[in-house]
């Protein structure tokens, strides 16, 4: 009896072990699919990218040609404080457009997770804004951030708060455009950790309710140490889409009043767009896309870090 | 009693979460149905009364847009058929051969800024003499489209069974005819959650035609924001084009709800 179990158990063995040989042996035949792709992403990323790295060394201005300076665009960036402000004002722009709507989001997420009525309505108007057109989303924050005709002003004035210039005024302009950002972008983070709360399981609220925890504590305890792996990855997310954040920023300020709202993305396309100093441009976008995909590593690290941590 | 509370609470923090969404396109509505003299007025009226069409017929009137309107759904289209055509395959070719590095470099595709293409592509268009038509448009919004096709189809070919196809192949069958008659049919949901993620995506983007549109090649978010550029700015036909812009987008997220929810948390949820 117990011989033929291990018989049987060691031929399935042996069969799952040939069937993952024959799906190894197959899957070499399956690069040709990947061939169409590949070729679109090296001509239109790849290239792209070996480019910009080989134009960062040059001295480029359209118009009045190129000349090889090696890494003196770098070395200019080290001492252009134009770009120093930039860094420093994306940063503070992502820090405030990453807690906000990670906060709001996650306190969404409870509550569409609970059943109500129309909540599939609600659900929907909820993540709106985030498939909305972004031009047309800045055009209209554009008129209600208006300080003598826009409808905040008169909304602040009925609650006895003083109007505010919103984003003509070079110490308000980034906390309102981060306004935009929430606003945009917490559907995101709503559907990331509801997706995390719907996977849950079950039976240590069971438990917890057993021993007579409060809703709180079964939250604090239980529910946020479970979602913290989703969070995180909303986090990485939010992160990522803060640091280039462009279209609003630009439709609705152009970076200014001055420069108070040019970030890193603005200041990069004044320099290739409007300056066209393409070889500094590209510099900056060499050094862009280090914090990126640095700042991306680092969260990606800490995730891992919280995940050992749940188990 | 308790619980009465418990739930006016609970109702009071759904109005709070939705109000500020709905709000904001209420009142997009409401400024494009207002007269300019309404639009402007101080305090601001609130209910059209009477509501006009003018500001869309002045949209309209302008005879560009219509043309701008055109130009954004052949970028559109363009954009996502060819993220289809080479995307649909190669999600499924790197599912097959489980190539995870070939995934990660379409994920960094995803996270860089559109900006950084467009130095480069900005240049070879001008040296290879393809400005002034749709082309580089298209082509620069393959940036956008393919990595989120590809993504969103190996996600798919990945939970997909394999002992169908195998079941082909040991018949004798091709990969190429399990892939077509066995594999396609069944990624049907996938294709539509890739196809309704690309088209969004290219419509919604701004910068690459903001860049390299002449004035005969512009789509309707660069339209839109060069009305409140150059133009005297009258806040009624701006809001009805913003919101002629945006609203192709807002349909298709009420049909397709749950298709977009399924793409844009894939790889998120999964990987967690």
């Amino acid at each position: 009896m117990a011989d033929g179990l291990a018989t049987t158990a060691g031929a399935a063995r042996a069969a799952a072990a040939d069937t993952a040989r024959r799906r190894r042996t197959y899957a070499r035949h399956y690069w040709p699919f990947v061939v169409p792709a590949a070729v679109v992403v090296v001509a239109v990323i790849i290239f792209p990218w070996v480019f910009t790295l080989w134009m960062s060394l040059q001295e480029w201005r359209i118009g009045s040609g190129r000349s090889f300076v090696g890494m003196a665009n770098y070395q200019r960036l080290l001492t252009d404080d134009r770009f120093h402000w930039s860094v420093l004002r994306t940063l503070y722009f992502t820090a405030l457009a990453v807690v906000i709507p990670i906060v709001l989001g996650v306190a969404a997420a409870i509550v569409f997770h609970r059943k109500f009525p129309l909540r599939g309505l609600a659900r929907t108007i909820f993540i709106l804004p985030m498939m909305a057109t972004p031009v047309a989303v800045a055009l209209v924050w554009t008129m209600m951030f208006h300080p003598q005709l826009g409808v905040l002003n008169w909304l602040l004035s009925q609650v006895g708060i003083p109007p505010s210039l919103w984003v003509y005024d070079a110490d308000t302009v980034i906390p309102t455009l981060v306004i935009v950002e929430v606003w945009h972008w917490t559907p995101l983070v709503m559907l990331l950790v509801l997706g995390g709360l719907a996977s849950l399981p079950v039976d240590p609220y069971e438990a917890a309710k057993i021993d007579g925890a409060t809703g709180w504590q079964a939250f604090r305890y239980i529910t946020l140490p479970l979602l913290m792996p989703f969070i995180m990855v909303a986090v990485v997310i939010r992160t990522i889409d803060a640091l280039k954040a462009f279209d609003t920023i630009y439709v609705i300020t152009q970076g200014g009043p001055g420069t108070a709202s040019e970030t890193i993305n603005i200041f990069l396309y004044l320099n290739a767009f409007a300056y066209y100093n393409m070889g500094y441009a590209s510099a900056v976008v060499v050094v862009f896309f280090a914090i990126i995909i640095g700042l991306a590593l680092l969260l990606l690290w800490s995730r891992e870090r919280f995940k050992d941590a749940a188990r | 009693m308790r619980k009465a509370l418990n739930n006016l609470v609970f109702g009071f923090a759904v109005l709070v979460l939705v109000s500020p969404a709905a709000l904001v396109f209420l009142w997009m509505l409401s400024l494009s149905l207002k007269t300019e003299i309404d639009n402007i007025a101080f305090p601001p009226v609130f209910i059209p009364n009477p509501p006009t069409l003018d500001n869309f017929r002045a949209v309209f009137e302008r005879n560009d847009f219509l043309r701008q309107a055109w130009n954004s759904v052949v970028v559109s289209f363009g954009a996502t058929a060819i993220a289809l055509l080479v995307g649909i395959p190669a999600g499924y070719g790197i599912a097959k051969m489980r190539a995870t590095k070939a995934a990660v470099l379409i994920l960094i595709a995803r996270i860089t800024p559109g900006l950084s293409y467009l130095i480069p592509l900005f240049l070879l268009f001008q040296w290879i003499g393809l400005t002034g038509t749709l082309w580089p448009i298209v082509i620069t919004h393959l940036v956008l489209t393919v990595p989120i096709a590809v993504w969103v189809m190996i996600g798919f070919f990945e939970g997909l069974p394999a002992e169908l196809e195998e079941a082909a192949l040991v018949d004798g069958a091709t990969i190429w005819q399990a892939f077509r008659h066995v594999a396609l049919p069944l990624a049907r949901p996938g294709i539509t959650v890739a196809t309704i993620l690309a088209f969004i995506f290219s419509w919604n983007n701004f910068i690459f035609a903001m860049v390299l549109a002449g004035r005969e090649t512009r789509t309707l978010p660069v339209a839109v924001n060069n009305m409140l550029t150059f133009e005297q700015v009258s806040w009624g036909p701006l809001s009805a084009a913003a919101l002629l812009v945006t609203a192709p987008v807002l349909v298709l997220t009420l049909i397709a709800q749950k298709q977009i929810v399924a793409g844009l948390t894939q790889g998120g949820v999964k990987g967690a």
